[in-house]
Parts: structure tokens; sequence; C-alpha cells
């Protein structure tokens, strides 16, 4: 897999409601679609994406087929302290993509 | 017939609207009410459609939005994406983008803590559709 964007604010106050947006570069394959040769591309979608505050998750999402290709989400949470934001992806293929942000909390 | 695409198999096996809801609830009574869901109600490309939905609720440790499901009519299959959220999302508001194989009703249920179900339709009308059977 490949690059991911993420927005998460670098620092924040004690008890703010951040949002944050991550985006992952993946075709999303949805399996449904025929190749050149008339056979049909099999499906491969990133099947889950999860952040975790500190290592405690905080939000989660199940993803299938309908989700556009480079799957994008938005969500919040509470900022409660300094710390590290880890996201991650995993597609059908079982490939895990991870990415991390610092966030200062004051 | 031998000559139907996946998409077309798929099409006619696929749960309905309202069965995939009970799925999700667990055959629990939903409300309408309380869950927004916004998205555009006329689509150029249904390849990506942005989405929003905002639940009512305080995000408190007793008394939050546990999940989210959205749900199509139409495209091959009736899931879309499950959200799972806890009283650490601050705010029930989560956005993402999807794809829409034609035009059709869309429905947002979300659970509560306390068990409740409550949810929110929108139609999208979709010009160009998700490209689902070929390679564009």
């Amino acid at each position: 897999m490949t690059r991911a964007l993420i927005n998460v604010p670098k620092t924040a106050k004690r008890g703010d409601v951040i949002e944050i947006r991550a985006m992952i570069a993946h075709p999303m394959e949805t399996g449904y679609r025929m190749g050149p040769n008339g056979v049909a591309i099999p499906r491969n979608i990133i099947k889950r994406f999860a952040c975790a505050y500190d290592g405690a998750e905080v939000f989660a999402a199940d993803f299938f087929p309908a989700m556009s290709a480079n799957p994008f989400v938005a969500f919040s949470t509470v900022a409660t302290s300094s710390g590290t934001l880890t996201f991650s992806w995993t597609d059908d293929a079982g490939n895990t993509e991870t990415a991390t942000a610092e966030i200062a909390v004051g | 017939m031998a000559d139907e695409t996946p998409a077309e198999i798929a099409q006619k096996t696929r749960p309905s609207l309202n069965e995939v809801v009970r799925a999700f609830t667990g055959g629990r009574p939903v409300q309408a009410g309380r869950v927004t869901l916004s998205v555009p109600p006329l689509v150029e490309n249904g390849n990506a459609v942005g989405v929003t939905v905002t639940v009512d609720s305080p995000m408190t440790a007793s008394d939050h939005v546990r999940r989210i499901a959205l749900f199509n009519e139409k495209n091959p299959q009736p899931d879309i994406a499950v959200f799972h959220l806890g009283a650490r999302a601050g705010r029930a508001r989560v956005a993402t983008r999807i794809r829409l194989a034609t035009s059709q009703t869309m429905v947002a249920v979300a659970e509560l803590s306390d068990g409740s179900f409550w949810s929110a339709k929108a139609n999208v009308i979709v010009t160009l559709a998700a490209c689902i059977e070929d390679l564009s």
C-alpha cells in the first residue's frame, strides 16, 4: 500500500473535541469490475480502519465495497493528554498500513 | 444465465434495505429522528459522494453513540460502512466518501449506549453512476 494523509491538530486544550481527518491511497477494488480479459478483478478493499489514542482505540470503522477509492473518513475525539494517535488500515490481502501523529495537550 | 455479470447476480440476491437494517439492530425497533444524514440531493459522480452523519447525543460516559451504520438500497451490496464510536469521540459526527451505483435511498442507523436505535433516510439522484462492471 501507499501513502496516508492525516490531519490532526498539533496542539489542543485538555477536554477539547478535536477533528481528525484521514485518507489513504487504495484502489478499493470492489470485485464487481471486469478486467480486460473478461475475468472479474478480485476484490481488494480496506476492511478495517482504526484510530488509537495512546494505545486505546477511540474510533474504528468497518468498510464495504461501497466506500470510495482512497477511503476518507473524518471523525472526532476528546483531547485527553499529550500523546500519539496511531492509525491503521487493513485490507483484504491482510496488509496493514499504519501512520502516527503527535498531539500536545496543554 | 451464463452471461450475467457478477454485479447483476449480486443485485438479485441482495437483501432489501429493511432486512439489512433489521440485521444490524437485531430486530429491535428503530425510531426516526436524532440522526442527520447529509448527502447532496443531486450527485454528478457516484464514485465519490460526500456523506456526513451527525447524531444528537451528549456523548457522555452514560449516554453516547456506540455505532453508526450506513446502508444503501441499490448497490450490489447493501452495506457501506459501520463506524464504532464511544464516549471518547466527544461529538457524534462522521464524514466519509462513498460510491453509489444508481439513484437510490440511503439510510443511516445509530445505536446508542442505552440500546436504542435511531435512523434517518436520504434520497440521492446520481447522474453518473459509480462504475461497478467495467474498466472505465
